[in-house]
């Protein structure tokens, strides 16, 4: 199964005597369905090796990492699980981050799949190291190996103690054979005493003083700064351009149209203005005179892909999943509601805007990229400097923020363009216009929901059609005639028992890019299903806690639809988040006049999410008072990595949800900057609380399952408060009054 | 023609365009890169300075309007994260991506030197113009009361 790598003891260790006295332990990370989809439909040849220990005669263990760092604290916990096993303060492992290399890393960084594809190979690579070093002291004491344990970075023996270094052992460590991971003793969980306690994180004093380097922190002699003027309606080009107030901009060096294309593009190019600084180079711009073939999609708008969405709604769509016969129950319940939800596009949004910094010189190149996809953005450099991969250095900076819009490689493939026809490093830099304008958004979509309760307040039939831009259509190698099982997500496998389930999907046509948006389908999945659920709930006029428990039912495994290689959704840990949230959140109490609360649970990532909010309607606008989490996702690594990664999704979720939506006009996105693309401040933070379940089961993702449930949480919330239903975000004062 | 300012305490000139932005001064002449570009239209607050002890947003601070001022930036806190709120804010866990977090720490610094104990909303009024998309506002808030104690401490020891 996906979640549980298949060691191969040859391809999962590599001895390597280069360096004289290191080790080196490699292991393999199984392939991610997410993690994996971009890069598989690359063709990329799949690689067995993802991380290394070194251990260096002064002392120093150095984790490789082959993840990247965007915030979601993986160069602690990954550090953490290794220094576990490998008996050592962890505050002593040092982090480098691994060289592209795609003959030996898997880097992708996605799904939130970093912790739970690492848990065991970290743990079997941290064995099998420590126990070679065991095996080293006790050759030298010529004693039995039983006799000899690794404590704090030393192996010890006898009493009085005596004890060698790690240090002091790895040169004999690294000629020995190297233990079969399926068998090397893995620590035993009860003496953990890092895993499952919280650690603060590895790079938070750079973080802290401004000495940690983004990728638009990259800096080198001679470089130059570059912006790019693109077409703003997608798929535009450029038709003609003069450029002579460009080039009496002060600072200016040159101007580049360049095109760029294949999978990944999302412009067909642009004109590059390049400069010694980055104020020039948007000077520059300002003063380009551009005519573009602004093309088929200047007749797109969100209000016509609201008439698509209806105009699909009101036909049957492709049957993903069809249990019992919904249309039959629906058509002759007495009980039957129905209910249309829409959710629009939505952007990434990072901080740091997108941004490549490219050095392309005849016998190779060298690239500052802040990417979750370094191999991608290694092969599309190679591309357009017509080199072999391996003659391409790529460098994985810290991101300031992911989200899935740095899996994408069309920063990278501008840059790879730009300085390629430069000859000399050039930073290409967005702009936060060009970040908010140019993204790959999460889809738009349109679900049309229908379901029954019976007399005995159960479920007799659930029925969801739903038609989107999907990621599919762009990403999935069926492209348009893809099932749009995906779009579902978990959705698809639902925990309400029910003997009638219809599940339908119609594609919308649309050339607005978009792809994997923080916790991707999952996002409108959880509002939707969540949302629903809480309108049949009333409608039996049951509490929205006791009706999802009941319909939930029995502890069980219910496999994942069409996905039987998936792990399964275990209604256990599904009901316990439900039940932990509900009860810290005081369920049942009662509030302050004006005030409701709402629950929701979802399973995504392989984790379970439940919250309550506590929300209030004042003057037509939203207020949210408290957020109360349960959060099951296995054993925790760093709980406060965790606790800290459910904040944060909770409030990437309100963002979509309370503040602004994508809109299309002429084929081009409508919102530009923060002033019209507004973000969560300080001041509307709710007071949020994460309890984390000790579990001990296999760790699963946390950066991305948090969100799923804010949204419909919250509008439930509202819905107990004011008897308002919320049924499309972002929420609107119109569908509060 | 130059413009010279006191950056961090020492004395800097600057040959550049009278109305490039100080934020560009910093990253791309003066390779100054902890104070980050979000925006471009003091809408984010990443490149938070301060001038003359006052927050600024650095981007849409013409280089010209800083000749003879006193600018402060990240780099100019401390020499090595001492100040008690980059303290606060390592003691809180506060960063996730970090981008944000030297113009969130630049405002809260310069909150706290008008107020040394502020209320939450006196935070909410200093703070609700810096962005941070990883929404760590909770712990920013709970990493300036930290702070505020640890200079009370402070300023008790060393009455």
């Amino acid at each position: 199964m996906a979640t549980t790598p298949v060691v191969n003891r040859r391809d999962f260790l590599k001895k390597s005597a280069a360096g004289g006295a290191a080790l080196v332990i490699g292991f393999h990370l199984s392939p991610r369905a997410f993690a994996d989809q971009a890069q598989d439909q690359e063709k990329k040849t799949p690689n067995p090796f993802d991380a290394w220990v070194r251990i260096t005669p002064d002392n120093r263990v150095t984790l490789i990492l082959g993840k990247s760092e965007m915030g979601q604290g993986i160069m602690t916990a990954l550090p953490m699980i290794l220094a576990e096993e490998l008996c050592l303060d962890w505050k002593r492992v040092k982090i480098e981050q691994a060289p592209t290399n795609p003959k030996i890393y898997d880097h992708g960084t996605g799904g939130s799949g970093s912790v739970a594809d690492s848990w065991l190979p970290l743990r079997q690579a941290g064995a099998a190291a420590r126990e070679m070093l065991v095996t080293a002291a006790a050759q030298k004491w010529e004693v039995g190996t039983d006799t000899c344990k690794a404590e704090k970075g030393s192996v010890v023996h006898g009493n009085p103690k005596r004890y060698f270094t790690y240090g002091e052992l790895v040169e004999a460590a690294a000629r020995l054979p190297i233990p079969n991971f399926h068998t090397v003793p893995l620590k035993n969980s009860d003496d953990f005493t890092i895993v499952g306690h919280d650690a603060r994180r590895f790079e938070a004093r750079d973080k802290a003083t401004g000495v940690a380097k983004f990728g638009i922190d990259s800096r080198m002699p001679g470089m130059l700064f570059a912006v790019v003027a693109r077409c703003p309606v997608f798929g535009g080009k450029v038709a003609s351009f003069d450029a002579t107030k460009t080039k009496a901009v002060p600072g200016v060096r040159d101007v580049i149209q360049f095109e760029t294309s294949g999978r990944g593009a999302s412009i067909t190019g642009g004109i590059a203005v390049l400069a010694d600084n980055s104020w020039a180079a948007i000077q520059g711009r300002n003063a380009l005179v551009v005519k573009w073939d602004e093309g088929p999609a200047v007749k797109e708008s969100t209000a016509e892909l609201h008439k698509q969405f209806l105009a699909n709604a009101a036909k049957p769509g492709k049957v993903v999943r069809n249990d019992g016969n919904a249309d039959a129950v629906l058509s002759s319940s007495p009980r039957k509601i129905e209910a249309a939800y829409e959710l629009p596009f939505a952007p990434h949004a990072c901080m740091e805007p997108m941004n490549c910094t490219v050095h392309i010189r005849p016998d190779g190149a060298e690239a500052w990229v802040p990417t979750q996809a370094p191999q991608w953005a290694q092969g599309v450099i190679a591309e357009a400097a017509k080199l072999p991969p391996e003659k391409v250095i790529v460098h994985t900076t810290l991101m300031g923020g992911g989200f899935g819009r740095r899996y994408q490689a069309d920063f990278v493939m501008e840059a790879a363009q730009v300085a390629k026809a430069a000859g000399k490093p050039v930073m290409v830099l967005w702009t936060r216009e060009d970040d908010m304008q140019h993204d790959f958004y999460r889809p738009a979509s349109y679900h049309k929901m229908q379901g029954a309760v019976d007399a005995d307040g159960n479920l007799a039939a659930w029925k969801h059609f739903q038609t989107s831009t999907s990621i599919a259509a762009k990403w999935s190698q069926k492209g348009a005639d893809d099932s749009g099982l995906g779009e579902f997500g978990t959705g698809a496998t639902l925990p309400y028992v029910t003997p009638n389930l219809r599940i339908e999907y119609t594609l919308a046509e649309s050339s607005v890019p978009r792809a994997w948006w923080r916790s991707v389908e999952h996002s409108s999945s959880g509002f939707v299903v969540e949302s629903f659920i809480d309108e049949l709930a009333a409608a039996a006029n049951q509490d929205p806690l006791a009706f999802r428990l009941k319909l939930i039912g029995t502890d069980r495994k219910i496999p994942r639809f069409s996905r039987e290689e998936a792990r399964p959704l275990d209604t256990a840990r599904l009901k316990g988040v439900l039940q932990l949230a509900a009860e810290k959140a005081d369920w049942g109490k009662p509030l302050p006049k004006g005030q409701g609360r709402g629950i929701a649970a979802f399973y995504s990532f392989n984790s379970y999410t439940a919250a309550v909010a506590e929300a209030s309607v004042q003057d037509g606008s939203v207020k949210v008072h408290r957020l109360v989490y349960a959060v099951d996702c296995g054993r925790p690594i760093n709980p406060d990595g965790i606790r800290a990664q459910v904040e944060s999704a909770a409030i990437y979720g309100l963002s979509a949800a309370l503040h602004d939506a994508i809109t299309i006009s002429g084929g081009r996105v409508e919102q530009s900057n923060f002033n019209d693309y507004e973000m969560p401040r300080m001041n509307e933070t709710p007071k949020t609380e994460v309890h984390v379940v000790m579990s001990k089961e296999e760790p699963t993702g946390i950066g991305e399952p948090g969100l799923p449930v804010v949204a419909p949480a919250m509008c439930n919330a509202i819905f107990a408060a004011t008897g308002k239903r919320i049924r499309r975000l972002p929420i609107r004062a119109e569908d509060l009054a | 023609m130059a413009i010279s300012f006191t950056l961090n305490g020492k004395p800097k000139s600057v040959d550049v365009s009278p109305d490039m932005p100080l934020l560009w001064v910093l990253r791309d002449t003066l390779d100054m890169t902890g104070t980050k570009f979000g925006c471009g239209m003091a809408l984010c607050g990443a490149c938070t300075v301060h001038i003359n002890g006052e927050a600024a947003r650095s981007c849409i601070t013409a280089i010209s309007s800083v000749a003879g001022k006193k600018v402060t930036t990240i780099e100019g806190l401390s020499a090595d994260g001492s100040h008690p709120v980059q303290q606060a804010w390592m003691e809180e866990d506060v960063p996730q991506c970090g981008y944000c977090q030297s113009g969130q720490i630049m405002s809260a610094v310069a909150l706290l030197s008008k107020k040394p104990n502020p209320t939450d909303t006196d935070i909410d009024d200093a703070m609700s113009g810096n962005i941070c998309r990883c929404g760590t506002y909770q712990r920013i808030r709970k990493a300036i009361h930290r702070a505020a104690s640890m200079q009370a401490g402070k300023a008790k020891s060393a009455a």
